[in-house]
This record gives structure tokens, C-alpha cells and sequence, in this order.
């Protein structure tokens, strides 16, 4: 028998039931008792976010007419109100840039996928693209915090902090909502992340992300204390708990059920963590799928098996930060790289969830939080010297699973890859949809704060897109 | 631990409250009873806004309205029809609106009212207060009385006192922030036993003259002044505003009074002569965070600033939500776009770049890494004479390095031009100059070796400089020099000010979009609250005519919404439970006499924060002991009416103090530039893409006070939890209950060298039972029971019968923290102790106050 569920039960059979039971699940319940407003195709969330920017133009959005302009004026029709960041915003020149990489129209959805992201091309005919992305911001940390909590400036809860404040947990001893950040080998196209990226805003502080770390204990303050052992502590924890049930008598405060609870979960989480990042349990051929990388602690690779591995066991949200995608000064040489360390791990992750059933709902969104210029930023005939500045008006992101549409291509960009042509998708029409998979109205899911109701997707109408939804 | 959904619950509670209040006898209040259900439900669409008013409706203004209406047969009135109709169509608010429908009890609140006269009356936060009637005689009494008539009409009663030790920790957390030492407790019980009254009186007196009651105050303020030691966003650099921190100490302690603390943060820089000290203080709105992310756009970025200094000073001063009108007049409130920009106009007079304006970058030759602090102009130099004077000359010897270098300029030009040339000529032997792999070999094919000015010339001459005799020395005594004086400045900070020395104008921005501006404003404040005119000798207003408006005796918001901020320090809730909104969204005050009536006390008491702190802590009120039932639980869940003592987990920053404060680690040195004690590794530098490095502080600055832990602003200290993110404005308590805290207060270092240190304190005690009462008793401020000192002494024979079988963990437990040791204890017998101070420092009673 496991020695620790024993404990746990006799740690709560020695108490009555009427304070452990109902304080425990009063910490893990949902905040929204109407939620979900209609059954969820997805019961949990994995947010691959591609932070810095993905070039749509090089990995998805091949374009003729680039190809053919190559190294030609971008047409000043096409420029016309650019709002560029300061970097490309003096350079007169804007010579159109096709993409430096074949590609090739994969699978039966025909999705046209650079060479660069071969395990991509793979399976894209269990993954739902969107060509039509498009928001408003031109800098990484606005456009981050837009995309991740739908505001630009920061303050707001991120989404899932929306999602476990709605639903509540599935699970006791592991966080609900899991944060693990990633950077490109060479740190030389990355970004920071900020807090706020993963924040709770103006809900509870209780919802916001626990970022696991890649060094050290994975949840901060894990670990006991050198010299403790996991039998000290537990007995250390029973008399505590006795000590706050007398308190409880004394004062009847229901906080104090709830204490008891909270200090007994963290005595199940400094377990269930360290079993979680063990991965001695997966088989070598599941180890493979996700690369060479996956044995290196906060690699990319790394992060997505503890993904799936969060998500079997209850995590509501996970949201991986891969930093690297920024590539404004030395895009045919940093590109590749990038492509590398991020193509194997998010295809794997993919297939891995079919595998075990459970892609059906589990919903993958892979993206950045804007694309890339299609024109050049810097010397178009100094490849050691070029790359793209960002761009937020025609992007591509693809989702997989949690009652999306597989195989869909959706929306299309203009000859240039620079304005959307067809079907637009706001990134706050991408937020209701997500919001949409998990069984909430977005219109209704509201926060009362200061006076005012707010809700993930802001106050500028959006939409929920209806035609990526599987039948 | 918040309850589930407080504020999905907050509409069924008032409405409910508002049925008990208003029984058939009185009369209904629109204020009390009308308003909040046109202004929840209706107003969105029928308010304030204009542009976003629907059927040319609009029910905020009497005149506007009188039409839906019909007092002497309320039930045709268009109005009812409409709240009261079963016709999707016809039924308001609509179903689409997603708002809460009209419940009944509602709409017969709506129905006597229009029987009533259907009268209006004015939002009654923006009405200035007058002074209630009580026979009270000072601020306690009056307290009392108060809170007293509500327990007379919710039919509850005050509870006993609370006993003298445990008021005295309450008080002292409240007040100062750290518990009272067991000897004070023991004397306090004496002496109120002896005493009475007096020796209340006279413990405030005591805590309110301690240096630390300061501390305290200002951890406070700096989260509503958003205050932190880094800038924020990508770079996340250093700025050097302690002194500003430093500053408000001060004021707390001197006991400032408020309207004074008001207008020398908000306008110092425009008193007479103003001191150094006023310019420091008006670095308040200069706490914000600043943007210099390459690529951003520096009139953006100083919008947005701007934005902040509105928004802040709206909520710190008014318990006004102002951010909304950025980019559309305000739902609720009366607040037009333009408000929002006139209110900007007068912060928009200030000479800042938008992005920084002096970078520097501080190596101290102990630290393994250096410290960038970025500023932004305008800023003062805060120093004394003697690190002036070394200043000065500091910076001559870098004048006369330079100048040393430069006189040799086209010398070292015509030998870098060279050296690069060889490197052309022959990359093999070049690569021995500059590796490949290097930044600057990016430059040497496409460098235009003939225009010193371009940009890879320029680096490659650098280059050459720093590689070649003689320049090589040349350079290395500019470094030095450099070095030094950088060192010297950090010790004179360049605080960040107010001041307006760039004359601009200020247009509604469309949208909140700086790019696309409406019509031009002029300082001005909003028409629904008192006039403030411009004197004859100045046609233009500035901050210091704002400020003065604040604090005027007219001005209805300032007075409570300060008195309310303090409320909730001492109470855990404030009157009104929505400090940040004193709009007609936001609660109604629990006891709106009360509030008044100590709004215009504390204003006619000339401001005086500790008098109004003194007479909180001082009333019946706030003695009540927090020991209740679960019948009178379930009637007042929150304790809004006040009929049993608060009862709260301690600000996590407290938590630390305490912890500090028992074991006898915490250092009392106040002021200076910020102090990095215990963090786990990793956690800048995985916030920082390895530019900024958390180097921990040694000694006593392990244990100086949480308020002056650094505090990044992307990524606030570790161990503090449910804190205010320091990025805006905040004025609300945040309390939840997570396993991370938990596994904060058992495992983080901190509480663990605590928990060793304090129980080195009991060795010379004769036996485990009075080490363990007085253990429990120097936490909590209770004594133990029988069944608590048998319960602490099993845990206490557990840990020693776990300890003397493994002697080794006991060894290193004791290795935890910086702090020595005294060896003449038994290892197995320290960490047992050890054990029990962590429990005891972790009791529900011990993290509450």
C-alpha cells in the first residue's frame, strides 16, 4: 500500500470529518457556481505560447507573390497607416522578403508547412490552423499581456486564472493552473517573461499560475528543510493540525477549516511533485517521440512531457512561455535553431495525447503573440544581418484537439502575408473560443470589480469562431 | 481564504440587507435603495455615457426621466412595466444585456419609491459630510455609538473585551507591525489590572511614538504609491527613489498631518522655496513603472505614464475608478473623457523622455555582478557635502582621462583603420584579433573604415582601443575612474521628481490612443465635484491648486476615503468594502454616519492620522475579543457589523517581521537603499534573461524589515504572498489561503533560522512546561490551555525521540540560516526546540492577528 495514502487517511480520519472534508473542498472549488454554462469539449488547456513572434511568412504563409517580389519595394498601398515599432519605423527602405525555406502542402487539409518544422508537417491533419490572427499590439510585453489576459497593459487576470476562478480544480495535490517557461539555446532572440503574463489580476490570489522551475525545488519552498525528514514533517503537521482544531473550537472561525486543509495539501503536493517530474516511469519509445531534449531540466522538450504529464493528472491550465522567437537581426541563421528545439516536442505532445485518448479533450493552442513582417528589417543582402520586426496584422497559430475542428485551415492573409483577406480572427475572438471549448459563455463569465463587470475578452465585441468547431 | 465568489454574492447580500433596512415603516432612500439597482442594471445602457446610451434614455438625471414614470398610479408606470415584464422583448434589462433581471423585491422597492415621489437625491459620496449627532465626546465614543445603533437594528450585541495581552498584539501588529515582546505582554496585563483605562492609553501612546509605527504606515502607502526598486518591463533596471520611501518614514513618524502629506507628494516642487525634502516627496508620482523596451514608442510611453499619475492619485485621494474614461466618458460615474484628460493636464507639464534619460552601471568590486540603475529626468542628486565634494572630483579625473584619450584622436583612428585593414588582408591572422564568433566581427567587412562616424567603425575603434598599447591604459584609467564615480553616485541617488519644466499641451486622446488626439483641455477638475477656480494671479491651474483642492473642507472624497483606508488597516474591512471605489458602482458605506463623522473629525481635527488611529484602537469596537460561535458566524459572515473582533491572516510582510521580531533576529536600522536577504536561486535570473541578479545581502541585513526588501517589479520578493503587485495603485487587502504559502512559512530559510534562533531563547528555562507556555504565549498573546500544552509537548517528544535517533539530521538542521549558533546546546535537543517554534510559528492564531 502506498505509504502516503495511508497517512492522508489517517491524518483525516483523525479529524473530524466535518473540518477536513468541506474546507478542503472549499479550497479547490470553483468561484462560479453557474460555470460551465454548457458541457465543455475541453476539459483542460495546454498553451504552447511561442513568445517573441513566430514568422507566419517563413513557417506557414508562404507567399508567390513575396517569392517573386523578392527584394522589390513592398507596394506603399500595402504600408499604408503602418504603425511600425521604432526599429523599422526609420528605415526607408521595405524590400519584400520570401521565405529563405522550401515547404510543402502536407497531409489531407493540404496545409502548407516550411521544411523547417518537419514533425509539424507530420500531423497536420490533427491540428486547426488560423491564418487570419490579428490584435492591435506592436511591442512584445503589451501584445504578451493582450494576447495572455485581454488587456494590453498589465493588471488583468490571465486566462487561467479566469479558467480555474470559473471551473475550480480537478485535482488536490498539484497546482491547477502550471506555468513553465523555456528560452532558445543561445539566448539571443528571447524575451522576458513577466508575472502578470500569468497573474490573477483582480481575482483571488489563489488563481494566478505556479511557475515550476528548472532549477531547484520545481515549486518554490517545496522542499523541507535540510535535516527534516518526510516522517518529521508529518508529524510536525499532525500536531499542528491538532493544535488549529482546538483553535477552531475556540473561535469557529471557518477559516481555520480552511487552514487546516491548505497545510495538509502541501504535505500531499511535496509528493505529488517530485513523482510528477519523475520520468523514469515513461517508456523509452514515448522519450524519443519528444527528442533528445526532454531529458534536460526546463528545455522545451522537458516542459512539454511535463505537460502531458500535468494534464493526466488534473491540471486545469497549462501554459508553457518558450522564449526565442524574436528574430530581428539574424533570421536564416536563428530560425532554424529555433525550428529545432520547438518542432519534435510540440508535434510529439500532439500525438502523445491521441495516444492516450485523451487529445479528444484536451485543447493545444500553438502561437506567438504576433507574426513577423513580411518586408525585411535591416540589409536584405547581408543574411548575417536581416530578419523581420513584428507584426500583429495577419498571423498564423495553429490548435489541436478539446473539440476543435482537426485538419481545418481557416482564414487567409493577402498576397503579402500582410493584411488579413479572408475570415479575420481577433485574438479576442480566439479568447472566447478557448473560453468557449471549456464550457463558458464569455459574454457571461464576469468579474465584478471596481464598479465594473469585466471579462476576459474586454469590452470590444468578439466572437466565438464557430466554423473551427468540430461537428 | 476567500469565500466562493464574494462578489457574485455581493448583489444578493446588499439587496437582502436592503430588505431588512428598509422595513414597510421608512421611507425608501434612493441612495440607500434605488441607485444601486438603476446603476447595476440599468445604467450601462441609460446613464452617464452618451455615446452609448440607448431609446435617448437616460435615468441618472430626474429631469431626464420623469416620463417612465407615474407617481399616482405607480403601476402603469412604463418603468415597472418594464422590470416586471415576462416579454423577452419587452423586459429590461434585456436578456442580451447579461445582466442580473430585476427580482422581485426589487422591483417593489421601485414601486413604493415612485409612490414616494419617486425623489432623487445626489450620490452621497460626492456630497460633502457633515458631522453626525452622538453624545460622544471623543472619537472612540463615537465609534462606539455607532456601531452600536447598527447592532441594535441587526439585533446583536458588542462581544466581550478581548483579553489585555491579546489586545496589545493586536494593536501592536496593527500599529507598528511586529508583536509586543512577551515582557511587554506580562507588564500590559499587570498594568491594565492595575490601571485600567491609563494603561491602554498610554500603550498606544507608547506604539505610536516608536519609530516603527512609521515602518508600518508606509508599507502601506508604498503599495498604494506603487512603489518598487526597479522600473519594470524588459529591462527592468534599478531606479533610486528609497529616499523617497525614506521620506515618507519620516512624515508618519513626525506624524504629518494628511492634508500636508497630500501636497507636498502631489506639488512640493511648487511650494515657496521649496526643500529638498518637499522635492523627494514628489517623487510619488514618479513611483510608477517606466517602459524602455527597445522598439517602444517614447510618446507612448509617456501617455502612459501619464495615465498612471491620473489614475493613481484618483484612487489613492478619491476612491475613484478614473481609468475608464481613458478611452469613453464613465458608465457610472459623472466622469466625462475630457475629465480624465484635463486631470492629466496637470501632470503633463513634466520634461521626462519617455523612455530613461541616464543609464549607469555600478560594479562593486565585492559583487560578482553589476547594477544597472536607469533614470529618467527630471531627478535630484540626494547627498551630503563630503560625497558631493568627492563626486566632483571623481568626475574631473574622468574629464581628464578622456581628455587624455581624445587628444590622441586622430592617432588611434589611423591605427585602428589600419589594424582592421590587416585583418582584411589576411583573415587568418585577423582571427587572432577578433574571433569569429565575436559581436564586432560583424562589422569588419561592411565597416566604412574612412567615416569614423559609422556605427561599425566606431565599435571596431573601441575594439582596437581596448586591445592595444597605449591606448589600452588610456581606456583602463577612464574605466577606473568611471568606476568610481559611479560607485559615489549610487551613494547620492538621482531621485526621480516632479517638476514642470516643459510646457505642453494636453488633448483628449480618442480612444485612449495617443496618436489620435480630440479637442485640447486645460487643467481642470471634474464639474460634478467642488469648484476650483484659478486665482487672478495665475489664470493657468497646476498640482499645487490640485492638491489644496484635495484637502479642502469642501471636497467630499479625500477625508473618507483616508479615514476608510485606515479603517481597514485596523478592522481587516473597511465602511466602505470597496476602498478603491467610492463611486456609485462601488459599496454602499456599512455605517455611513459613522464614516462621516469621522471624515470630518479627522479634517477638523487638522489631519492628525495618529489621533484618528489612537481613537480606533482605543474604542470598544476594536477591543472586542475575536472568540465567537457558529450562530453568530453564520449572521455576519464578513463581521461587517462590527460585533466581534477582526480576525485576520497577517500580511505575509508581517508574517516575516514577526517570525524575526520572536527569535530576536530582526534589525532595527531604518531607512537606506533597499537589503536582499534570503531567496531561493533562480528567480531573477529566470525573470531576466540573466541582466539582473538577486546578490543576497550577508549579516544584518538578513533580517532589516520586509520594507526594505528589494522589490523587482516584474517579480516581487519570494516569500511575500498576496501582496499588491507594486505595478499600480493598490488600496484593496488581498487573503487567500494556498499549499504555497503553507509550504512558505514551514520551509523558506527565513522561518526556519527563526524557528532556530528563537529556540536557542528558551534554553535557560527550568523546564518543557514553561518553555512551551511561554513559547505559545510570546506568539499568539494568549495562554495556552491544558489541552494546548499537552498537545505541544507530544510534538515536542516526537521531534526529540526523532532527533536522538538521527543525531545527523539534527546537525543539519541546525546549519539552516546565517545566523550562529550557541554550541554548548545539544544538537538533538536544538532541533526538537526547533521543531516546535516552526509549529508554533505556524498556528493558525500565530499567522493571525
Amino acid at each position: 500500500m502506498n505509504p502516503l495514502s495511508l497517512n492522508r487517511r489517517t491524518f483525516l480520519g483523525g479529524l473530524s470529518l466535518s473540518v477536513g472534508m468541506p474546507a478542503l473542498q472549499t479550497l479547490m472549488a470553483a468561484e462560479s457556481p453557474s460555470l460551465p454554462h454548457f458541457p465543455a469539449k475541453a476539459k483542460r488547456v495546454i498553451y504552447l505560447m511561442q513568445s517573441g513572434g513566430p514568422s507566419h511568412v517563413d513557417l506557414f504563409d508562404d507567399k508567390e507573390t513575396l517569392r517573386k517580389m523578392q527584394g522589390e519595394e513592398m507596394p506603399a498601398s500595402i504600408l499604408q497607416g503602418l504603425r511600425q515599432t521604432t526599429m523599422t519605423a526609420g528605415q526607408k527602405s521595405k524590400p519584400c522578403l520570401a521565405s529563405a525555406w522550401a515547404g510543402h502542402r502536407r497531409g489531407e487539409s493540404g496545409m502548407w508547412v516550411s521544411d523547417l518544422l518537419p514533425h509539424t508537417a507530420e500531423i497536420v491533419d490533427d491540428l486547426c490552423f488560423v491564418r487570419s490572427l490579428h490584435g492591435e499590439q506592436i511591442n512584445h510585453a503589451p501584445a504578451m499581456t493582450h494576447m495572455l489576459t485581454g488587456h494590453n497593459l498589465p493588471g488583468r487576470p490571465s486566462i487561467g486564472a479566469w479558467l480555474t476562478y470559473g471551473l475550480g480544480s480537478m485535482v488536490d495535490d498539484l497546482p491547477s493552473f502550471v506555468v513553465m517557461t523555456s528560452q532558445d539555446r543561445q539566448g539571443s532572440c528571447g524575451q522576458l517573461f513577466f508575472d502578470y503574463y500569468w497573474g490573477a489580476g483582480f481575482l483571488p490570489g489563489k488563481h494566478q499560475g505556479v511557475p515550476f522551475r528548472s532549477s531547484g525545488d520545481p515549486v518554490l519552498y517545496l522542499s523541507n528543510p535540510k535535516g527534516v525528514s518526510r516522517h518529521a514533517r508529518r508529524e510536525m503537521l499532525d500536531g499542528l493540525s491538532e493544535m488549529n482544531q482546538f483553535a477552531h473550537q475556540r473561535y469557529a472561525d471557518p477559516e481555520i477549516e480552511t487552514r487546516i486543509a491548505q497545510y495538509e495539501m502541501a504535505f500531499q503536493m511535496q509528493s505529488s511533485v517530485p513523482e510528477l517530474t519523475d520520468f523514469s516511469d515513461e517508456p523509452t519509445s514515448v522519450l524519443e517521440m519528444y527528442g533528445p531534449d526532454v531529458h534536460r531540466k526546463g528545455s522545451y522538450a522537458y516542459n512539454c512531457l511535463m505537460a502531458r504529464r500535468l494534464a493526466e493528472r488534473g491540471t486545469r491550465y497549462i501554459q508553457l512561455m518558450h522564449a526565442g522567437w524574436d528574430q530581428h537581426g539574424n533570421l536564416p541563421n536563428q530560425l532554424p535553431i529555433q525550428c529545432k528545439d520547438t518542432d519534435q516536442p510540440s508535434a510529439a505532445l500532439v500525438k502523445d495525447l491521441k495516444a492516450r485518448g485523451m487529445l479528444d479533450d484536451t485543447l493545444v493552442i500553438w502561437g506567438g503573440e504576433f507574426g513577423r513582417t513580411p518586408f525585411v528589417q535591416g540589409d536584405i543582402n547581408n543574411p548575417n544581418a536581416h530578419g523581420r520586426d513584428h507584426h500583429p496584422r495577419a498571423f498564423t497559430m495553429w490548435m489541436a484537439g478539446g473539440g476543435v475542428q482537426p485538419g481545418k485551415i481557416h482564414g487567409s492573409s493577402d498576397e503579402f502575408a500582410f493584411h488579413v483577406a479572408e475570415d479575420p480572427v481577433h485574438i479576442r475572438d480566439l479568447q472566447a473560443t478557448l473560453l468557449h471549448l471549456c464550457g463558458i459563455d464569455h459574454e457571461r463569465f464576469t468579474h465584478r470589480h471596481q464598479g465594473l463587470d469585466f471579462k476576459l475578452t474586454g469590452t470590444e465585441p468578439a466572437r466565438v469562431v464557430k466554423e473551427i468547431l468540430a461537428g | 481564504m476567500t469565500k466562493p465568489s464574494p462578489t457574485a454574492l455581493f448583489a444578493v447580500v446588499c439587496v437582502s440587507i436592503l430588505c431588512v433596512r428598509t422595513s414597510l415603516a421608512e421611507e425608501v432612500s434612493f441612495n440607500r435603495d434605488i441607485r444601486p439597482i438603476l446603476s447595476d442594471r440599468c445604467y450601462f445602457c441609460h446613464g452617464f455615457d452618451e455615446n452609448h446610451r440607448a431609446a435617448d434614455l437616460r435615468l441618472d438625471l430626474r429631469e431626464e426621466a420623469e416620463y417612465v414614470w407615474d407617481v399616482d398610479s405607480p403601476d402603469d408606470s412604463e418603468l415597472l412595466l418594464r422590470i416586471t415584464s415576462d416579454d423577452p422583448d419587452m423586459v429590461m434589462p434585456p436578456p442580451d444585456a447579461h445582466k442580473e433581471p430585476i427580482s422581485k423585491a426589487e422591483a417593489d422597492l421601485i414601486r413604493r419609491w415612485i409612490e414616494e415621489g419617486a425623489k432623487y437625491e445626489p450620490h452621497w459620496s460626492f456630497v460633502n459630510p457633515t458631522r453626525p449627532t452622538t453624545a460622544a465626546k471623543n472619537t472612540s465614543d463615537a465609534i462606539d455609538d455607532f456601531v452600536g445603533r447598527r447592532h441594535k437594528e441587526q439585533n446583536l450585541q458588542f462581544a466581550d473585551e478581548a483579553e489585555p495581552a491579546k489586545w496589545l498584539r493586536r494593536v501592536s501588529l496593527d500599529l507598528t507591525g511586529v508583536p509586543p515582546t512577551a515582557q511587554e505582554m506580562r507588564s500590559f496585563e499587570f498594568d491594565a489590572a492595575e490601571q485600567g483605562e491609563v494603561a491602554y492609553e498610554k500603550a498606544v501612546d507608547r506604539l505610536l511614538a516608536s519609530p516603527l509605527y512609521g515602518e508600518r504606515m508606509t508599507l502601506e502607502w508604498l503599495d498604494v504609491a506603487r512603489y518598487a526598486d526597479t522600473n519594470g518591463f524588459q529591462s527592468d533596471a534599478y531606479c533610486m527613489n528609497w529616499p523617497w520611501r525614506d521620506w515618507v518614514i519620516d512624515a508618519f513618524n513626525a506624524n504629518m498631518p494628511f492634508d500636508q502629506f497630500t501636497i507636498e507628494q502631489l506639488a512640493g516642487d511648487q511650494l515657496p522655496n521649496p526643500t529638498q525634502e518637499q522635492l523627494i516627496a514628489t517623487a510619488f508620482n514618479r513611483n510608477h513603472m517606466i517602459q524602455a523596451e527597445g522598439g517602444s514608442i517614447a510618446e507612448e510611453n509617456r501617455a502612459k505614464n501619464n495615465f498612471d499619475r491620473v489614475e493613481t492619485t484618483s484612487t489613492a485621494w478619491m476612491g475613484l475608478t478614473v481609468g475608464c474614461c481613458q478611452c469613453h466618458d464613465h458608465k457610472f460615474d459623472p466622469l466625462k473623457q475630457s475629465d480624465y484628460f484635463s486631470l492629466m493636464s496637470f501632470f503633463n507639464q513634466i520634461s521626462e523622455t519617455g523612455m530613461t534619460s541616464k543609464k549607469m552601471s555600478v560594479k562593486h568590486p565585492d559583487r560578482p555582478f553589476s547594477v544597472n540603475y536607469w533614470v529618467d529626468k527630471p531627478f535630484i542628486e540626494v547627498g551630503d557635502d563630503a560625497t558631493k565634494q568627492s563626486f566632483k572630483d571623481a568626475q574631473e579625473e574622468v574629464k581628464a582621462a578622456k581628455q587624455d584619450l581624445e587628444s590622441h584622436y586622430d592617432e588611434y583612428v589611423a591605427g585602428a583603420r589600419q589594424w582592421v585593414q590587416e585583418i582584411r588582408d589576411d583573415p587568418e591572422e585577423g582571427a587572432k584579433r577578433i574571433k569569429p564568433g565575436e559581436y564586432v566581427a560583424r562589422f569588419v567587412l561592411s565597416a566604412d573604415l574612412n567615416n569614423p562616424k559609422d556605427n561599425g567603425f566606431k565599435r571596431l575603434i573601441d575594439t582596437y582601443l581596448s586591445r592595444n598599447e597605449p591606448w589600452k591604459s588610456m581606456k583602463d584609467r577612464i574605466a577606473k575612474a568611471e568606476a568610481k564615480a559611479n560607485l559615489l553616485q549610487e551613494q547620492m541617488p538621482l531621485v526621480m521628481v516632479m517638476r514642470d519644466d516643459q510646457p505642453r499641451e494636453t488633448f483628449v486622446m480618442l480612444r485612449g490612443n495617443y496618436e489620435t488626439l480630440g479637442e485640447k483641455v486645460t487643467p481642470k477638475t471634474p464639474d460634478f465635484l467642488p469648484p476650483l477656480s484659478p486665482n487672478e494671479a495665475d489664470d493657468r491651474l497646476n498640482r499645487l491648486d490640485l492638491a489644496k483642492w484635495f484637502v479642502s473642507d469642501e471636497h467630499p472624497l479625500t477625508a473618507r476615503v483616508t479615514v476608510n483606508r485606515y479603517w481597514q488597516l485596523m478592522f481587516g474591512r473597511g465602511l466602505v468594502a470597496t476602498p478603491d471605489d467610492f463611486g456609485l458602482q462601488g459599496a454602499l458605506p456599512t455605517h455611513p454616519d459613522l464614516l462621516d463623522w469621522l471624515a470630518v473629525d479627522f479634517r477638523e481635527s487638522g489631519w492628525d492620522v495618529k489621533a484618528l488611529l489612537k481613537g480606533m484602537v482605543l474604542s470598544r469596537t476594536y477591543r472586542q475579543s475575536a472568540i465567537t460561535d457558529e450562530d453568530r458566524i453564520e449572521q455576519d459572515p464578513e463581521n461587517k457589523w462590527l460585533a466581534r473582533g477582526s480576525r485576520q491572516r497577517l500580511d505575509s510582510r508581517l508574517l516575516r517581521d514577526q517570525a524575526l521580531m520572536l527569535s530576536g533576529l530582526l534589525q532595527h536600522e531604518m531607512g537606506g537603499p533597499p537589503v536582499a536577504p534570503y531567496q531561493p536561486g533562480g528567480i531573477w535570473e529566470s525573470m531576466s534573461l540573466n541582466k539582473n541578479h538577486y546578490m543576497r545581502d550577508d549579516g544584518k541585513d538578513l533580517y532589516r524589515r520586509s520594507l526594505y526588501t528589494v522589490w523587482r517589479r516584474v517579480v516581487a520578493p519570494a516569500n511575500f504572498f498576496d501582496v499588491a503587485s507594486r505595478q499600480s495603485c493598490s488600496v484593496t487587502l488581498n487573503r487567500t489561503s494556498t499549499p504555497l504559502h503553507a509550504l512558505t512559512t514551514l520551509n523558506d530559510i527565513t522561518y526556519v533560522e527563526a524557528a532556530r534562533v528563537w529556540a536557542e531563547s528558551f534554553a535557560n528555562l527550568k523546564d518543557d512546561r514553561t518553555r512551551l507556555a511561554d513559547m505559545f504565549f510570546a506568539a499568539t498573546g494568549r495562554h495556552a490551555s491544558e489541552n494546548e500544552l499537552a498537545s505541544l509537548n507530544r510534538s515536542l517528544q516526537k521531534a526529540r525521540v526523532n532527533f536522538r535517533s538521527h543525531r545527523d539530521e539534527a546537525a543539519e538542521l541546525l546549519t539552516t540560516g546565517e545566523a550562529p549558533r550557541n554550541e554548548q546546546l545539544d544538537p538533538a535537543e536544538h532541533a526538537a526546540w526547533t521543531t516546535v517554534c516552526l509549529l508554533v510559528l505556524n498556528l493558525d492564531e500565530t499567522l493571525c492577528k
